[in-house]
């Protein structure tokens, strides 16, 4: 039972990531959706402070907040400081972060959060923290409900601006052209992502948060030629390193997240070989079987 | 504050050589950061960074000691296949090169966290340390693992005063050093491999995680108080030491701590300093810049009113009230007030009894400001062929812009003219 | 040489447009007639896309203004559409050619809306017109340049506009799709729908356009092909920059001058 609740929290956070990290890689954003996930770390320890506990909304909304603004942060430096973007980036959020790790280090006695957890979340400690009502019914385990809860509103979100959100990432000019605000979608997802970062924070940690954003959705990539076929392999994808993530740790004795990690990058690594189209290898067989049906076709003409 | 003495003094001779080893990293982490900024290429340090963590691990399993030799060497190779990796992926797929980044870095280091939970868990005594790679311990920079970082570290600096003209030359301009003949590719090959091996040495003070921003972040700040990239580069070695130093303190004064996010914190600190403040391109004096731009604009409109009301009746050195000269042209009262005190200080205006006039230096600059507005005026209507009724506006702002060589060049393109559009006298 | 239009469906009044504080147009005022094919010409760099840009509103104007069919663009954006050039977005984008003809319809569905039978009718009918119905469920990135070029007209006919603004739709296209894009481009305005087009081919300019705009930073010239299509204007706008405006462009941008001050 246990496995099964892991690997079903895994599977929801994989999904969710996924779900807006096939806008983020098409958007060329990927960093930015690194950049957040480290710089929401601040914004979690305080909300802890302030709030005492780690499963609050106040702490989730807040932790958000901190996303958006890093999104804001990096657009400030880039375009008042004239900042280069990537450097932007990298001085942003490694503050950030930075900044995190000191709040922990300095009130450790009082943050039920350590650096470890930061690193590559608890995930395997998912089905201890049970939701208990107080009637004293046995719900199961409370990460379980805040995944599939962000879950639902990820999906939400994309539902109601699905059209959006493609335009605006597909033909940004065009879209604008339309009357769609570009900037306001922007923030939007941003904000998903933010909230997203933060919720997974504790399962799989801030850095591997990144893996789950990127690599499932760069696989689908290679695989699909349309969006809503990105979309479900990705959510095939988030499913199979969730669940093979969890005996691969199993069978090493290690962190459950670092092996789902793991796992999703062995499936990208397939798929960057041997993928039927996009392949590099069954492109290069593709050329030389060509070559080959070429060069015979030319022995034949001459003969 | 006791402490800082303390450790300021270097009467433990630990401190000094962790000092000493804590700026040598810093520094030289920074100065190859400089070039990979330069290049654009700041996020690739952070994909090297994450990446060099399996590579410890690996070392360390295959080789089942902390021998930091075998630790760098696994770090360098990881590193390596890393960059390789994401240069591969972004040209050989249709995955742009973000993705390729994050995607490295993410799933590297997952499979180091993999890795080093496994040596954990399988009890091995001497793992204890391996995690000091992750956020950095500069205190743990003692005997052999000093020695070994730290002629890493030279090596590197070494390597870049031996190559400053070349790297500089293709960080700024690949196309022109390609045609120049020099060997583009192989020196993009050293600065990757300079990349790499800053990373290594970096992170036994930063740790893996936040290794990226000594990376970039001196070389950011140091953009901004120089073109120069020779100060850059010196500037950014400055600032990494200085952080070096702080990390090392840290280090000394609670031994508990990472060093690693101190040593960011304070150079991010001094970044965001350099953003704000830093003459000329900070964000603070480029608002100075503004404002005292605002009021040379408006001091000049305010001469320019006055020559107006002269031009009217005949006679520029009459006295003028504020009344008077907001009839001629609109302008609220206070910042008026202030532009007059303004002009009477640069000896423009005179002040007598509550009225202004001009003084000849005024007289002449006022009739400047009118000569150049009615020359682009005029200009717009020749060249452009913009009604007559169109050009005002547009000469308001440029008539502050130009130059005594435009004005030259428009009055010798106009064939030096003496009416503008609205027939108005165009003055010498 | 500026020839006013009668009932002007654009008018550009005193626009000046910049890109980063540089001034890159300079005091543009002039009108475009209805039911027109208008080349708008000029040398590289002369400002042509950022004209249709400002017209657009994607670009914030230093001042001036622009009005179509005598309103503000807002009020009339559905009546307006606009083909960016075809190297602006990504074609490995996992899409198929009819979702992207689709797109034009994006801009009369609401938040939740999504497109119909009808637009998907409507659609492959744009399709049809661009000689691309067998390519409709083809991904993108297989396209050649011409077939994509093809597709984003389509899409701007999906938009069913009376006003279009294309960025160079004659760049980099084989023959057939050239003359292809010119008869569904005439037939639009036999049908009194008015079409700008930025180009930089003065040969064929001459046979494209009923009406025509010479820019080079500043207006040389607007208005019906046979006045303005002579050597002596051609001569202005490609005889070399007027160095004066871009001597003061560039100090405008080094000074960070505030393009309109406020007293």
């Amino acid at each position: 039972m246990d496995a099964f609740y892991i690997i079903l929290t895994a599977t929801l956070i994989a999904l969710s990531c996924g779900l807006l990290g096939c806008f983020l890689i098409l958007r060329r954003m990927a960093m930015v959706g690194d950049a957040i996930s480290h710089a929401v770390l601040p914004g979690i320890v305080i909300a802890f402070l302030v709030s005492g506990t780690r499963d609050s909304f106040w702490m989730m909304g807040g932790a958000a907040l901190l996303g958006i603004f890093t999104t804001f942060l990096i657009e400030f430096f880039h375009k008042r400081a004239r900042l280069q973007t990537d450097a932007a980036i990298g001085v942003t959020f490694t503050w950030l972060f930075a900044l995190g790790i000191i709040l922990i280090s300095v009130f450790a006695g009082q943050v039920d959060l350590d650096q470890e957890c930061v690193l590559y979340g608890e995930i395997a400690y998912v089905p201890l923290d049970l939701w208990i009502t107080e009637s004293g019914k046995v719900l199961g385990p409370r990460a379980l409900y805040i995944a599939g809860l962000v879950l639902l509103i990820n999906i939400s979100f994309v539902y109601v601006g699905y059209k959006e959100l493609l335009l605006t990432t597909f033909d940004p000019t065009f879209a604008a052209s339309i009357g769609i605000s570009i900037s306001l979608w922007n923030y939007l997802l941003m904000g998903a992502v933010s909230m997203t970062t933060v919720a997974s924070f504790e399962s799989v940690g801030a850095i591997l948060v990144v893996a789950l954003l990127v690599a499932p959705p760069a696989t689908a990539y290679l695989l699909t030629d349309r969006f809503p076929a990105l979309l479900a392999a990705t959510a095939a994808l988030a499913v199979a390193i969730s669940a093979g993530g969890y005996y691969l740790a199993a069978w090493l004795d290690g962190s459950i997240a670092g092996a789902i990690v793991t796992v999703a990058g062995v499936l990208f690594g397939l798929a960057f070989l041997f993928a039927p189209r996009h392949g590099l290898l069954t492109r290069r067989w593709r050329q030389r079987r060509q070559r080959q049906a070429l060069a015979e076709a030319a022995a034949g003409y001459r003969e | 504050m006791e402490r800082l003495i303390e450790f300021l003094s270097f009467r433990d001779p630990s401190v000094l050589s962790v000092t000493i080893g804590a700026i040598l990293l810093t520094a030289s982490s920074a100065v190859v950061g400089t070039f990979t900024f330069l290049k654009k290429k700041a996020l690739v340090g952070d994909a090297v960074a994450h990446s060099v963590l399996p590579g410890i691990c690996l070392a360390f399993l295959l080789s089942g000691t902390k021998n930091p030799i075998f630790l760098i060497g696994g770090a360098f190779a990881t590193g390596w296949i890393s960059l390789l990796l994401v240069d591969k992926i972004s040209m050989r797929s249709k995955l742009k090169e973000d993705t390729a980044i994050a995607l490295i870095l993410s799933v590297f280091f997952g499979l180091g966290i993999l890795l080093l939970t496994y040596i954990q868990h399988s009890g091995n005594a001497a793992q204890t340390g391996l995690d000091s790679f992750l956020f950095g311990k500069a205190a743990a920079l003692v005997g052999q693992d000093l020695l070994v970082f730290g002629v890493v570290a030279v090596v590197l600096l070494l390597a870049v005063t031996l190559f400053f003209k070349e790297l500089k030359l293709i960080a700024f301009d690949p196309a022109f050093a390609r045609a120049l003949g020099l060997p583009v590719y192989g020196i993009d090959l050293l600065l990757t491999t300079l990349t790499v091996l800053a990373v290594v040495t970096g992170i036994q003070a930063v740790g893996v995680v936040l290794m990226a921003a000594m990376l970039i972040t001196p070389a950011a700040a140091a953009r901004f108080w120089t073109d120069d990239a020779l100060h850059m580069t010196l500037l950014a070695a400055t600032l990494g030491a200085l952080s070096g130093l702080a990390g090392a303190f840290v280090s000394y004064a609670a031994p508990a701590m990472p060093t690693g996010p101190w040593i960011v914190m304070v150079v991010s600190v001094l970044a965001m300093l350099s953003f704000f403040f830093a003459p000329r391109r900070g964000i603070v004096s480029r608002w100075f810049q503004q404002r005292q731009l605002q009021h040379t604009i408006l001091d000049e409109n305010v001469l320019k009113a006055l020559y107006h009301l002269g031009e009217a009746d005949d006679d520029m050195f009459r006295d003028r009230s504020l009344e008077q000269i907001i009839a001629r042209r609109f302008f609220p009262r206070r910042p008026l007030r202030r532009a007059l005190q303004r002009l009477q200080r640069r000896k423009l205006v005179q002040r007598r009894n509550g009225t202004w006039r001009f003084t000849k230096a005024g007289q002449q600059k006022g009739q400047r400001m009118v000569r150049l507005h009615r020359l682009w005026e005029l200009y717009l209507s020749r060249y452009l062929e913009i009604a007559p009724d169109h050009v005002h506006e547009d000469a308001e702002t440029i008539e502050h812009i130009l130059t005594p060589e435009l004005e030259q060049e428009l009055a010798r393109q106009l064939d030096f003219p003496e009416r503008d559009p609205h027939q108005s006298k165009i003055p010498s | 040489m500026k020839i006013e239009a009668k009932d002007p469906v654009v008018e550009f009044h005193d626009l000046t447009a910049s890109y980063d504080k540089k001034p890159v147009l300079w005091n543009i005022d002039m009108t475009l007639p209805q039911g027109a094919l208008i080349g708008i010409i000029g040398p590289n760099g002369a400002g042509k896309s950022t004209l249709i840009k400002a017209a657009m509103g994607l670009l914030p104007l230093a001042s001036g203004y622009v009005r179509l069919f005598d309103r503000p663009l807002d009020e009339v954006r559905r009546r307006v559409s606009y083909v960016p050039q075809r190297e602006t977005v990504d074609w490995d984008f996992p899409t198929a050619v009819l979702d992207v003809v689709l797109m034009g319809r994006y801009g009369r569905l609401g938040l939740l809306a999504r497109p119909g039978k009808a637009d998907r009718e409507i659609a492959r009918e744009c399709l049809r017109k661009v000689g691309m119905e067998a390519f409709a469920r083809r991904q993108i990135s297989q396209l050649s340049g011409g077939q994509q070029q093809r597709v984003f007209l389509a899409r701007a006919l999906a938009q069913e506009a009376d006003l279009y603004f294309m960025d160079e739709p004659f760049s980099g296209v084989d023959a057939a799709t050239e003359s292809a894009i010119l008869s569904i481009l005439q037939e639009m305005t036999a049908q009194q729908k008015t079409v700008v087009v930025v180009h930089h081919d003065l040969q064929s300019a001459a046979e494209f356009f009923d009406w025509i705009v010479l820019l080079n930073m500043r207006l040389v010239a607007s208005g019906p092909i046979e006045k303005v299509f002579t050597p002596d204007l051609l001569q202005e706008t490609y005889g070399g920059k007027l160095t004066v405006l871009s001597e003061v462009g560039e100090l405008v941008r080094k000074r960070q001058i505030p393009s309109r001050e406020k007293y």
